[in-house]
């Protein structure tokens, strides 16, 4: 309860008197060092934000979006994808590509609205429709709409009806307080290369920004094993670290060291 | 009882074109499959008077006319356009009953005098046939029997005068009728001598009846052939002779038929039942101004209406409210759903949702007078199933969700990802309907392969400058919004052709280029999917590069 104390009394009345959800069992991640410091895995029912460290990290976040929709929920769960009409224009969602991560996109239902606040709404709504599993929100920038209050409303509606809001947040958004359980940041992480240096499987580096009641600050840079639906330890990264006066050279070749010196250290 | 019976000829109804349009164009025939091989089904005037006839095969008549059109029967849209002239056919009498091939018989008993008489009506009936740019032969008779009988024989062949002329072949083995354009060419052959009697003086519908050929006779092709080698010609010969001996000869089925025919046997029409629409209505004594008591009696004519759904079986896709006001406006409010429904509280609430999102709220002025509701398109519902990938509860909450966001944001903003079969990446996403019935499913991915295609896809594709070892190989680093990205990893290429049989030129002049595509990652761990568009060399000398679509 971060910033509760910040919040006016009447929320914080109903937020305190609020029935406890039903604890539903955790969804693990699959990997034992982010499930430990998640506590078991992810909470579904809660809001879940995600964020794009970078421009070009949209893509990632995106994927980790699709990643934690896949582990929140059994595979004939719908799950809708709620988008903005401008995102869509620009760049759809491509169906063999999800089907490439592992989601059937014959279980998603996407939804183009015209502006973030008809978006939110819309929203709401959906999470309070038991039938499905997951709902993604698409949101550019930081729209004003998308305050703490209305995060606090995604949260009721996801509580009081098990469906988990993934808020995915792309275009320089900024992290704003909000209502989340856990909000993270992510980056493509270089992958661990097949035959011929071919680029292979989806590699991201995630920061835990922030867990509601519980500790946060992590980084870890893991792979998506879409076979099994988890998160395993990316297999190479670590080979890829620059490591102070050692005289470790990358297997790229000697060009391939120059600049990476902000790779983060994997735990 | 007086009954009509139309026919039309359906050549000119499919191609849709009047035949003056048609002018100068080759003649057109309707074929179907039979045993095998094609065969004419139905003709136009052209066809005939070149002296084709149905029932022949289509390669022998292709013989006679290199240059004739063939076009398959489609049994189905004849049946709907029938379907359609009965809708219109229902302005004169409700017992309209259709009467395959092509024929229409109304029961005009007890309308009559709405339309200024038999004649009077038969004309209106005829004329509005035409208006639909059909030719029609009309007759009027006492039993349904010998009106189609008539309107279908009456004036084709000659009444023969003592020995009477052998019928053409393609009548007498039975083709059916259903080739009217058979008769219009038999009624251009009509001797003088007989019009010229026609004009004398009018027959009775007894002797016209019994004119006819034993064609008119609904009975086997065997009975048809058994009575003609027994020295039958007309239903005149038939008519005067006892019934038990023709019962005994030639089955009980031919006294009957004839009975029908000449009335002896009382027929009726089965007439197409169509649903009353449903409507319900409520006014009130006082003018309400009330919104929400105006919600609470909609939600009672929904009741209602939902009531005569579920005996019908049936579930509305879309609801229309009308809403009088006291001083002469009146609001329209529909709503429309993706699955039948009958839940009166699942459509109030799409009502509410209708209302809440108006550009102008509901007004109610000096007050509403009469709400009036309507379901114009109501469909089969069959109560709920258990499927093996979901099950109905989940399916029917779903639904009604989707029902709640469209009614406000549109129908069109909720779509589903359904794959299409092509090679063109852009192209193998389709967005469809979420109601889309059975859409196919999407190829599953191998195990342990990465993903091979992106997960966003840019629309249209963004120019890279790239630099690469030579021109027709792979990506060193490319520069794309601005910044360098310098290539760690990458596979390729994988070609992808362009459809160029998509093209109305097809592949001579222009097949278009083909696309080398390339997965790679820069060294920040960000993996792109970039093509290059044009063979070198081959295609063109500066091939330009894109990035298509961003991996996760």
């Amino acid at each position: 309860m971060l910033e509760s104390s910040r919040l006016h009394p009447a929320v914080t009345r109903g937020f305190a008197g609020a029935v406890a959800p039903p604890v539903a069992d955790m969804r693990p991640l699959g990997m034992d060092a982010i499930d430990r410091v998640l506590g078991g895995g992810l909470l579904p029912g809660r809001l879940h934000e995600i964020f794009a460290r970078e421009r070009a990290d949209e893509a990632s976040a995106t994927g980790l979006a699709v990643m934690f929709a896949l582990a929140l929920t059994s595979p004939s769960v719908p799950v809708l994808w709620l988008r903005e009409e401008s995102a869509q224009r620009k760049a759809g969602l491509y169906g063999p590509g999800l089907m490439d991560l592992g989601i059937d996109p014959a279980r998603l239902i996407l939804g183009v609205l015209p502006d973030p606040k008809a978006l939110l709404r819309a929203a709401v709504d959906a999470l309070r429709c038991c039938a499905l599993g997951v709902v993604i929100l698409e949101l550019g920038g930081n729209p004003p709409v998308l305050d703490l209050t209305a995060s606090r409303r995604l949260g009721l509606a996801a509580e009081s009806s098990g469906v988990t809001p993934l808020l995915l947040r792309l275009r320089d958004a900024r992290p704003m307080p909000s209502a989340a359980q856990t909000r993270w940041d992510v980056a493509g992480a270089p992958s661990a290369p097949l035959a011929a240096d071919a680029p292979g499987h989806a590699a991201l580096n995630l920061s835990l920004l922030r867990q509601r009641g519980g500790p946060a600050g992590f980084d870890w840079t893991v792979e998506w094993d879409r076979d099994a639906v988890c998160f395993r330890p990316a297999a190479l990264p670590g080979a890829r670290l620059p490591v102070s006066g050692g005289g470790y050279a990358p297997p790229g070749g000697a060009d391939d060291g120059a600049g990476a010196q902000d790779w983060r250290i994997a735990v | 009882m007086l009954r009509l019976a139309e026919r039309t000829t359906e050549p000119e109804r499919r191609t849709g074109a009047s035949p003056s349009d048609r002018a100068g164009e080759p003649p057109l025939v309707f074929t179907v499959k039979e045993r095998g091989a094609y065969r004419l089904h139905a003709l136009d005037e052209p066809a005939l008077a070149m002296g084709l006839e149905p029932g022949m095969a289509l390669a022998d008549a292709r013989a006679r006319l290199p240059d004739l059109r063939a076009v398959p029967h489609d049994a189905e849209a004849e049946g709907r356009f029938i379907e359609r002239l009965a809708d219109l056919c229902d302005r004169f009498t409700p017992m309209v009953a259709i009467a395959l091939p092509e024929g229409l018989v109304l029961d005009i008993e007890g309308c009559v005098h709405l339309f200024g008489g038999e004649v009077a009506l038969a004309r209106d009936a005829v004329r509005l046939m035409r208006t639909q740019g059909l030719r029609v032969r009309s007759a009027r008779a006492g039993t349904p029997e010998a009106a189609l009988a008539l309107a279908r024989l009456e004036n084709i062949n000659p009444p023969p005068t003592g020995g009477g002329r052998p019928l053409p072949q393609a009548v007498v083995e039975g083709y059916p009728p259903s080739t009217l354009a058979t008769p219009l060419r038999q009624r251009k052959a009509l001797p003088p001598a007989l019009a010229g009697e026609k004009r004398k003086r009018a027959l009775t519908e007894t002797e016209r009846l019994h004119r006819l050929p034993l064609l008119a006779l609904r009975v086997d092709v065997d009975v048809r052939h058994a009575l003609r080698r027994a020295g039958f010609v007309t239903i005149g010969d038939l008519a005067p002779l006892p019934a038990a001996p023709l019962a005994a000869r030639f089955g009980a089925s031919l006294v009957d038929a004839l009975g029908r025919l000449l009335g002896r046997i009382d027929s009726r029409i089965t007439p197409r039942r169509l649903p009353a629409p449903i409507r319900t209505e409520r006014r009130f004594a006082e003018p309400v101004a009330h919104v929400e008591t105006v919600m609470a009696v909609l939600g009672e004519l929904l009741a209602q209406a939902c009531e005569t759904l579920a005996e019908r079986h049936q579930g509305g896709r879309r609801f229309a409210a009308r809403l009088y006001r006291s001083d002469g406006a009146t609001r329209d409010l529909a709503v429309e759903t993706g699955q039948p429904v009958r839940d009166p509280a699942v459509v109030l609430r799409l009502f509410e949702e209708r209302i809440e999102a108006l550009s102008d709220p509901l007004d109610p002025g000096f007050g509403f007078d009469i709400v009036r509701l309507s379901v114009p398109i109501a469909e089969g519902r069959s109560d709920p199933q258990a499927r093996l990938d979901g099950d109905p509860a989940r399916d029917a909450d779903l639904a009604a969700l989707l029902d709640r966001l469209s009614v406000r944001a549109g129908a069109q903003r909720y779509r589903r990802l359904v794959p299409r079969d092509t090679h063109i990446p852009e192209r193998a996403t389709r967005l469809a309907r979420v109601s889309e019935a059975d859409p196919p499913p999407w190829e599953t991915a191998v195990a342990d392969e990465p993903p091979l295609r992106p997960l966003t896809l840019l629309d249209p594709p963004e120019r890279i400058e790239v630099m690469a070892q030579v021109p027709d190989g792979p990506p060193r680093q490319f520069r794309w919004r601005g910044s360098v990205h310098r290539i760690a990893r990458q596979e390729g290429p994988e070609r992808i052709a362009p459809e160029w049989w998509r093209r109305r030129d097809g592949y001579s002049t222009n097949p278009g280029f083909t696309r080398d595509y390339y997965r790679v990652e820069d060294e920040a761990g960000r993996r792109y999917w970039v093509f290059r568009l044009g063979l070198y060399e081959r295609e063109t000398e500066q091939p330009d590069w894109y990035v298509h679509g961003l991996f996760a």
